[in-house]
């Protein structure tokens, strides 16, 4: 993903030696392929056939796992069916779309709290991961002990992050409420059960994870950097401040358009948490745990479920057609 | 691909080295896609005819301790006897709930753990089940006629073969209520009262977890009951009678005058912290299904637990009792295989009873003639219970539609412990479509 996304913003950062640099690079990759080119036309009809069955068996995967789904969703989600026979597939025209808007109550809730994550990451813990990647980036000791420590939630999976959480958030036993000296008392705070809080407790163990993961590519990004740009600011008399505001921030472009895309997606997917802590009721509801609730629980209602599949689908597009628009467009101009 | 190629390159010349390895992609891509294949082939019809009459496949939910180890014995004593091997599949009981639709769309096992009710129904009206009539034509006798009934299926064939049951009621250590001076509540009026004097004695009156959603149904089936009667909770269950009526908000509005003595942490906790809860004297009573007793590993303790039925409010007195019947079933697939109808038989005698009950004294034998020489006296109160009861009822979430019970009661319940508001319109609108869709 970042490799896309590099290439085509190469062209558009300043005339400069980082400029220069990228160019360079991409110099031999366009070489390549105009050598590629040349051998296509000299294949065999045997090797044609192979290449077909390469790019046809994935595009068959990509078409049977992603696209047949996306479009029996869709369908499903104007019909009433009970999930056995095919038999039983009923036509409801918009019911679904309705039931879920009007009647369900935890639809609203549900997407306030989507929408709260997404504030919530883009706030607070995707700019937690720069500020650690910009104190890491510097020549500390023990830099690498330290990135180590704050990447290793990003390899846990979230599920595990909620049980590991819920170490520190018990009402009887938990460590916060043991530092809050409320343990044991009637005024301990139930962090995961109170309804008020539970979605603040879930989004700081979330943050615990997306701040290591916006950590590390920014790292990347900053050693990406061109060392004389920094020279030159500093020649220009720019403090550390509007160095890195000024020349570095802007300088990761790229970067930046993949964080902010991770983000979001990170926000719209967020649902192993809330459905390790309590299946994602009681002030947890995230659309993504109503999906899971209305399509593979024991109470199945396809229709409902499919309904909110389609929702979240047709949210989640908006970034990502934002994210293309801005990748391929790019990549035709250049 | 390239760092691949280039050991070739050096050994052949370029042309047949490319196309040896494209081949073998080929080849291999070709093979990938059809493992799945073959997978599948496997997956749906291969066990079958090799399961004929020596083993069977056992699914099972009962994931904690003690049902786990006491399947595990039934499982032991019928293998000693007849020679067959069972294979079991133990799947937390959560995750196997969740999954019934697709395990028994997918290849399940031949035998699995089941509940009786709408849940067993459902199922079996979909054919996705093995009627038993041949099972319960040798085991008939060892049944009441409440327990035959409530293992038959829509089409009146006879689907589960009932293992225990166990009644909901208010669970309460009997040397704690001794030191207070509290008596045992015969009316509402009487509970709310003893429940004020707890408060005022600094405990939690009543002891509530809901943090899984379903344990408050317990509260509302039982408050319904009383107030409304059995029949009414079987025709609301089953939509035949609307949510958006007097009778059901009367319900909450009943329920309102006990939420200040439950639990304040309820939707934090599980039944089983709540069961904790009870044995260190935090709450005074807990209405609970008997199963509560699993969590009292002290001797001591089991022996100081005690319980008495939910007081009578309106009508019917306590004639009514919650007594969820779990049992086995046959998947289709299992109906073909004589090894599994026997294991149903087993279950369903007095020798495979003992043995689960046995290791599980938290439930009550479903079977006539099961050994009750080691019953406790709660035991013996238990089983008295459900033999004195002139209706029992199989649990919200067990007489409804699962979509019903998850989707809609679960969150409706959850926010009345919350503010003690409910909207049983909303309910009535939310029934509709979901029963609609069935």
């Amino acid at each position: 993903m970042s490799t896309t996304a590099e290439k085509p913003a190469a062209p558009d950062s300043e005339p400069g030696a980082a400029g220069r640099t990228t160019a360079g690079k991409s110099q031999p990759g366009t070489d390549r392929r105009t050598g590629k080119a040349g051998r296509v036309r000299r294949l065999t009809r045997r090797d044609k056939i192979v290449l077909a069955v390469m790019v046809g068996v994935p595009t068959l995967i990509q078409l049977l796992l992603v696209w047949l789904p996306t479009l029996f969703s869709i369908a499903l989600s104007f019909t009433r069916w009970n999930g056995l026979d095919l038999k039983d597939i009923k036509a409801a025209g918009t019911d679904n779309y309705r039931y879920v808007v009007q009647d369900y109550p935890p639809f609203w809730p549900a997407i306030q709290h989507n929408v709260l994550w997404l504030v919530f990451l883009a706030l607070i813990a995707t700019p937690l991961g720069l500020l650690l990647a910009v104190l890491l980036d510097q020549k500390i000791r023990g830099s690498k002990i330290y990135q180590s420590i704050f990447f290793t939630p990003v390899m846990l999976s979230l599920a595990l992050i909620g049980i590991i959480w819920q170490l520190f958030y018990n009402r009887d036993s938990g460590l916060l409420n043991y530092l809050l000296g409320t343990a044991g008392t009637p005024q301990a705070v139930d962090w995961f059960g109170n309804s008020n809080v539970n979605i603040w407790a879930a989004m700081v163990a979330a943050t615990w994870r997306h701040a290591g993961y916006v950590m590390i590519l920014y790292l990347a990004g900053l050693k990406g950097v061109d060392p004389s740009l920094r020279e030159a600011a500093s020649i220009d008399g720019a403090n550390a401040a509007q160095t890195f505001f000024r020349i570095v921030f802007p300088a990761m472009r790229p970067v930046n358009i993949v964080i902010v895309v991770i983000t979001i997606i990170e926000s719209l997917r967020a649902f192993d948490i809330v459905y390790v802590i309590n299946r994602g009721t009681n002030g947890l509801e995230l659309i993504s745990a109503l999906v899971i609730q209305n399509l593979v629980g024991e109470g199945q209602v396809i229709g409902v479920g499919s309904s909110l599949a389609v929702i979240l689908l047709v949210i989640s597009l908006i970034p990502i057609v934002f994210y293309l628009i801005r990748t391929f467009g790019k990549e035709s101009k250049a | 691909m390239a760092a691949n190629l280039d050991p070739f390159q050096s050994a052949h010349n370029a042309g047949p080295g490319r196309r040896t390895i494209l081949k073998t992609l080929g080849i291999s891509a070709a093979g990938l896609a059809g493992i799945p294949l073959l997978a599948a082939c496997t997956g749906g019809s291969g066990p079958a005819p090799g399961a004929s009459s020596s083993s069977l496949t056992f699914g099972s939910g009962s994931s904690d301790d003690v049902p786990k180890a006491a399947y595990k014995a039934v499982t032991d004593a019928f293998t000693k006897k007849s020679g067959i091997t069972v294979a079991t599949n133990v799947v937390p009981h959560n995750d196997f709930q969740n999954k019934i639709n697709s395990y028994l769309q997918g290849s399940p096992d031949d035998a699995f753990t089941w509940f009786a009710g709408y849940r067993m129904q459902y199922y079996a009206g979909k054919g996705l089940l093995a009627p038993v009539d041949d099972v319960w034509a040798t085991i008939g006798s060892n049944f009441s006629d409440a327990m035959k009934k409530a293992s038959t299926g829509p089409d009146g064939k006879m689907y589960l073969v009932p293992n225990y049951n166990y009644p909901w009621g208010f669970f309460y250590r009997k040397s704690f209520w001794a030191e207070k001076g509290y008596a045992v509540p015969k009316t509402f009026d009487e509970l709310k009262t003893l429940a004020a004097k707890m408060k005022t004695d600094g405990i939690i009156p009543i002891g509530f977890a809901d943090k899984d959603g379903w344990p408050a149904m317990g509260t509302f089936d039982y408050i319904n009951m009383r107030l409304n009667g059995y029949q009414f909770h079987i025709d609301l269950t089953a939509h035949k009678e609307s949510w958006d009526q007097k009778k059901v908000s009367d319900v909450f509005d009943t329920w309102k005058a006990l939420l200040p003595f439950q639990d304040p942490n309820a939707l934090g906790q599980t039944w089983q912290d709540a069961a904790k809860a009870l044995e260190a004297k935090k709450t005074g009573m807990y209405l609970l299904g008997s199963f509560v007793t699993q969590q009292f590993t002290d001797p001591a303790v089991l022996a100081d637990i005690d319980f008495f039925p939910f007081p009578e409010i309106a009508v019917e007195g306590t004639d009514a009792v919650e007594a969820p019947i779990d049992g086995l079933l046959l998947s289709k697939k299992g109906g073909d295989n004589k090894a599994a109808h026997d294991f149903l038989a087993f279950m369903g005698s007095a020798e495979g009873q003992n043995a689960y009950s046995a290791v599980d004294t938290s439930n009550i034998a479903t079977v006539k003639g099961a050994d009750t020489s080691k019953f406790t006296p709660l035991n013996k109160k238990c089983a008295d219970t459900i033999a004195n009861a002139k209706y029992i009822s199989q649990f919200l979430d067990r007489d409804a539609l699962p979509a019903m019970a998850n989707n809609v009661m679960i969150p409706a319940l959850q926010s009345f412990i919350k503010d003690g508001t409910v909207d049983v319109k909303n309910l009535e609108a939310q029934a509709k479509t979901l029963y609609a869709a069935q």
